[in-house]
């Protein structure tokens, strides 16, 4: 039967009610998607597999539109460094006279830090392995700042891995897919980075709000940043490595501290996805309690001179432990003799006391027997 | 100054199905990484189009969960919070559907002022939407720099009107 056959027959609605009814409905829906949503957890159990499955089919499709700009970009890239090879030739021999400068005094200090961290034991940060994609898809609205790129789970990408670019820091995985990752750019809103002041080791909070320029929040520190100042992450909490650049301070248009980001220098169509890991993460907690031994598997090896040194300076230092352990029993052993001593000459005065009260008792009759108590026991 | 009317039928792949699609490929043409001479392509958000100029064509049972969908597709394109845009989008279609008596049949300088104060009720939703769920707002320029360009969209919204306005007098 069909539905206009049935009592509904002579029913008949305004379509402007349905149609707000339909609103009002549809409205409802839309706050209950708001209220379920998490996007602020950042937590891989948060990227729901509605976000999953829609970034798996967005990544294909956003990599095959972006297909003809990439092709533009590098034609465009083919014939300016055709039409500019001399001078850009000109410019690398310059820098590479000044980076070779850089490059001697990175190494004694790579050689020399490394030397410290041997004496002291320190265990360095183990190297990150890195991952490069494409970024497929950009939003760069005020309400969202992410990127969608072609590398996820497969290539081991996993939630919370930082990602540069050329220059510097862009942000970090939100959410991961099979064959794409969603990027949160240090740009959105939700976006929290711990930072460092890299001249003065101030800390602070890199936080999105849309705009180009991220600003600098709980600022520790009073005039602990200048103009041009290096923001470097700081590492703390464990979700980035240290020293990642981030951009240089300069102070906004209302008042606040913000950074330039060092990404915004070239367009971020590739970029590395460090496969960082926080730290406890890394090692077994047993391991993380052992005391820092990476000194002994990473210090050269002792000279016999120096050897004979350490072991002559062990044995006396083993002696002195062993004369000291004698010392400490021997004026154990003395203090217990004289405790000895001490309560034999008490036994021995009590003894001689007894004696003396004995001697005396006879000459006081009814010595022996108890007073009659004069007072009644106290009752409680 | 009202137009004229007449007597046309339009089935909603037409009206609804079609122009959905449209501003589905709009957003997701403008979402590819390009840079020109430093600076990105526009972000407009297509669908407000289709939130002011569906209830003023004809109101409808179909539009406000096309509107739904649209939103949720925003939302999870441009990875954001989800249900921010279909309740910015079905609060325009809404208010646009509650004044359409009076909004209906106006000339294209009027209907732009109003499709401006829609477009400005949705980031403003919007805008204390995410306030509301995360706590911090963007920065005003941003929000500027995406009206802007869905206000350029205005046209589209007009062409749609005038296309499917008189379809059916019934409505007017």
């Amino acid at each position: 039967m069909a539905f206009r056959d049935g009592p509904f027959e002579k029913l008949k609605l305004p379509v402007a009610w349905t149609a707000a009814a339909a609103v009002i409905v549809a409205l409802i829906a839309a706050v209950m998607l708001l209220l379920g949503d998490r996007r602020e957890a950042m937590a891989a159990e948060n990227y729901a597999p509605t976000r999953q499955a829609f970034d798996t089919a967005a990544a294909p499709v956003g990599g095959v539109l972006s297909l003809p700009g990439r092709w533009l970009r590098g034609a465009g890239s083919y014939v300016g460094g055709y039409f500019n090879a001399v001078s850009e030739n000109r410019r690398l021999k310059a820098e590479i006279v000044e980076l070779e400068q850089w490059r001697d005094q990175a190494r004694a200090l790579s050689n020399l830090n490394a030397r410290y961290e041997a004496l002291l034991g320190v265990q360095p940060e183990p190297p990150v392995p890195t991952v490069g994609a494409r970024v497929v898809s950009d939003a760069r609205g005020p309400f969202a700042n992410a990127r969608l790129i072609n590398a996820g789970a497969n290539k081991a990408v996993r939630v919370g891995n930082p990602v540069v670019s050329q220059d510097g820091l862009v942000g970090r995985v939100v959410g991961t897919t099979p064959i794409a990752s969603r990027v949160l750019l240090v740009t959105d809103v939700a976006s929290r980075i711990p930072v460092m002041i890299e001249r003065t080791n101030a800390r602070a909070l890199l936080a999105g709000d849309a705009s180009n320029n991220p600003r600098l929040d709980f600022v520790r520190g009073e005039d602990v940043i200048q103009e041009g100042d290096r923001v470097v992450t700081s590492g703390d909490g464990g979700g980035f490595p240290r020293g990642v650049p981030v951009g240089v301070a300069a102070k906004g248009l209302d008042g606040a501290w913000r950074v330039k980001l060092f990404s915004d220098r070239n367009p971020v169509d590739v970029v590395k996805v460090l496969l960082f890991q926080d730290f406890a993460q890394l090692v077994s907690e047993g391991e993380l309690n052992e005391a820092p031994l990476a000194g002994l598997n990473t210090a050269p090896s002792p000279s016999p001179e120096l050897a004979a040194a350490v072991t002559d300076a062990a044995n006396r230092r083993l002696a002195q432990e062993q004369a000291a352990a004698r010392q400490r029993e021997e004026a154990i052993l003395r203090a217990r003799i004289q405790e000895q001593t001490r309560i034999e000459a008490a036994a021995q005065a009590a003894a001689e006391a007894r004696a003396r009260q004995q001697a005396t008792a006879p000459a006081q009759p009814g010595a022996g027997t108890s007073p009659a108590p004069t007072q009644p026991a106290a009752q409680p | 100054m009202r137009r004229g009317r007449g007597s046309r039928s339009f089935s909603p792949l037409e009206w609804i199905v079609l122009p959905a699609l449209a501003a589905l490929g709009v957003t997701i043409l403008l979402a590819v990484p390009l840079r020109f001479w430093g600076a990105h392509l526009p972000e407009p958000v297509a669908p407000l189009v289709l939130a002011f100029a569906w209830p003023l064509i004809r109101p409808s049972v179909l539009a406000p969960v096309a509107l739904l969908g649209l939103g949720v597709f925003l939302d999870l394109f441009w990875g954001g919070t989800l249900g921010l845009w279909p309740l910015s989008l079905l609060i325009v279609y809404g208010l646009v559907l509650f004044g359409r008596s009076l909004l209906a049949g106006q000339d294209t300088r009027m209907l732009f002022f109003w499709f401006a104060g829609a477009v400005l009720i949705a980031f403003f939703v919007a805008y204390w939407t995410l306030r509301l769920d995360l706590g911090a707002g963007p920065h005003f320029w941003p929000v500027v720099w995406q009206i802007i360009p869905t206000l350029v969209l205005f046209p589209a919204a007009d062409w749609l009107i005038r296309r499917f306005d008189d379809a059916d007098v019934g409505f007017r």
